[in-house]
């Protein structure tokens, strides 16, 4: 991947009027990389897209895309970004086509390039057949194709998507998360989502944001993760004295559903012992899981953990 | 440049898929049409013995064409403030201006863009409007430096009144409130001399030489003034650059 961040932000920070409604957000984002910003609504989530898409000024800091500071050299940093905000913006009495068209003269693409970057948008998108409907007349999961394939008709190199798959359908959401992870591999992608799964299905990292400020950054596979529990099932279960007792054994505690949630010590060996004694005990081994702690618990654990509500600071 | 353009062309065929500026160009010829140029002409023919009689200067261009461009400005007055209201007030409500702002165009193109595609539209009202004394040149002789004068002083305010429009809609995200408060500013702009005639003080006489109606009847006598030129287009200027501040000032959050 290319050593210059795409996306760099420093300091940044924005008050609406005595609300600090984001306080000194500092990241990178490379290509190749789709960062999820997570919090619960009012966090502060939807200003910082709005910020890094130069639609509102930061009150400080820098935000520098491809090289091109946003505040000093608006123009050609704008021409590298899409930005899909939370509604999109569409005109009711445009079709697709002419709304797409109109996007990507606006972002002066070349003319005789016009006619295929729309077409390749409109596939991506899934709107190749529904060129000449009119945006008034179309549904929120359509409504929100549209919005996204305005975002990346120019090609943009940084892609910022506020709640890309708000209003989706379940298959819709398929595709469109597909879509993302294939935007990632070579672009830089932002989303912000309040869907736990969806960032842990597309993002390679997250940032929990709490009343505006970064509570949590971390790569998605260096989340804090498994403490070594697993979801166990047994037909014929002892007594969790008998289990406690075996020495690879750390913690037992019941689980729903009649399960045990035990913790082991030992890694991978402490595991097949586990399983081993299980067959000798003659317990009837039915499931073995390991736990990973989820981003939700992750989430919770953040946003909840110093105990205050959210803030007032608007989304 | 060509997003400027760009912004204009959309916004000018926004305006006519929707029913708003057909109504207005067939409105505005519906009621010049009888209601003053065939009158006025009606009128011209009776006098006319009267005018030759007294070996008057006075033509059928200034008795015609003077009148008529007067009552269109007053006419393009209460319509334009309707065409205004929704270019940055209804996009903001919407928001559909954040692709405008996430776009690689300025603040100045931005506003620019909205105001050319305004400019467009008003300059076919016009040309509809001078179209009608032009038809008298198939009859008879016209005094074109009259109906040049004239139509450029109708143009001259129809942008006046579109910048002023313009302005007020980016003050809110309220159409209705844009469209009633752009209509409150033009009217105060036309009538500031109206006390300025009756009273003789010198702050009187001083606002009265600020309003558009003073400047405008000049040019549609047919009295060609740079000065007068120049107050309309310093005044598009002004409303201009505050419509440009505003949106900034916007971004930053007020």
């Amino acid at each position: 991947m290319s050593s210059e961040p795409l996306l760099q932000v420093t300091d940044l920070h924005r008050y609406y009027g005595p609300v600090h409604a984001v306080r000194g957000l500092d990241f990178d984002l490379r290509r190749g990389q789709v960062l999820g910003l997570l919090g619960a609504n009012g966090a502060g989530k939807s200003t910082t897209m709005a910020m890094l898409a130069g639609v509102l000024a930061p009150s400080a800091g820098h935000i520098r895309v491809a090289g091109h500071d946003l505040l000093q050299r608006p123009l050609a940093a704008k021409a590298r970004l899409g930005y899909l905000p939370e509604v999109p913006p569409l005109f009711a009495e445009l079709s697709v086509d002419e709304y797409l068209h109109h996007c990507a003269r606006l972002r002066a693409i070349p003319r005789q390039r016009l006619a295929v970057a729309v077409a390749d948008a409109k596939a991506r998108c899934g709107l190749a057949q529904s060129g000449s409907r009119l945006l008034g007349n179309l549904s929120k999961g359509y409504r929100q194709r549209v919005g996204i394939a305005q975002a990346i008709v120019h090609e943009p190199d940084l892609l910022i998507l506020d709640e890309p798959t708000s209003g989706l359908d379940p298959a819709q959401l398929r595709e469109i998360r597909a879509l993302i992870r294939e935007l990632g591999e070579d672009h830089a992608v932002v989303l912000s989502t309040h869907v736990l799964p969806e960032a842990q299905a597309i993002c390679d990292s997250v940032q929990i944001i709490h009343q505006g400020a970064l509570a949590l950054a971390a790569p998605m596979n260096a989340l804090p993760g498994s403490d070594g529990s697993h979801r166990v099932r047994l037909a014929r279960a002892p007594s969790a004295a008998d289990i406690a007792a075996l020495d690879m054994v750390e913690a037992v505690a019941p689980a729903d559903g009649g399960a045990l949630t035990v913790r082991l010590r030992g890694g991978d060996d402490g595991l097949a012992r586990f399983a081993a004694a299980c067959c000798a005990g003659g317990w009837g081994l039915l499931e073995l899981t390991p736990e990973r702690r989820s981003l939700e618990d992750v989430f919770i654990a953040v946003v909840c953990g110093d105990g205050t509500p959210g803030g007032g600071a608007p989304a | 440049m060509s997003a400027v353009l760009e912004i204009a062309s959309r916004d000018l065929r926004r305006l006519f898929a929707g029913p708003l500026a057909w109504c207005v160009l067939a409105l505005t010829q519906l009621i010049l049409g009888p209601f003053f140029f065939i009158v006025y002409l009606w009128e011209f023919g009776t006098k006319q013995p009267l005018l030759v009689a007294a070996s008057s200067s006075f033509g059928i261009t200034a008795f015609v064409a003077a009148p008529l461009f007067k009552a269109a400005a007053l006419l393009l007055l209460l319509v334009v403030p309707l065409l205004t209201m929704r270019a940055l007030a209804e996009e903001r409500r919407s928001g559909t201006l954040t692709l405008l702002l996430s776009s690689p165009v300025s603040m100045t193109g931005i506003v620019l863009g909205k105001y050319l595609a305004l400019l467009a539209f008003l300059a076919l009202l016009v040309a509809q409007v001078a179209l009608m004394p032009l038809s008298l040149a198939l009859g008879g002789a016209l005094d074109v430096g009259l109906l040049v004068s004239a139509t450029l002083g109708l143009a001259l305010c129809a942008a006046t009144f579109a910048a002023a429009g313009l302005y007020m809609s980016s003050l809110t995200a309220q159409p209705g409130t844009a469209g009633i408060t752009a209509l409150a500013v033009l009217l105060a702009l036309w009538f500031m001399d109206s006390g300025g005639a009756t009273a003789a003080g010198g702050s009187a006489q001083a606002l009265a030489s600020l309003s558009l109606t003073r400047h405008a009847d000049a040019l549609m006598r047919g009295i060609f003034a740079s000065a007068d030129v120049a107050y309309f287009l310093l005044l598009i200027a002004t409303f201009l650059v505050f419509t440009v501040r505003r949106l900034d000032a916007l971004r930053r959050g007020e």
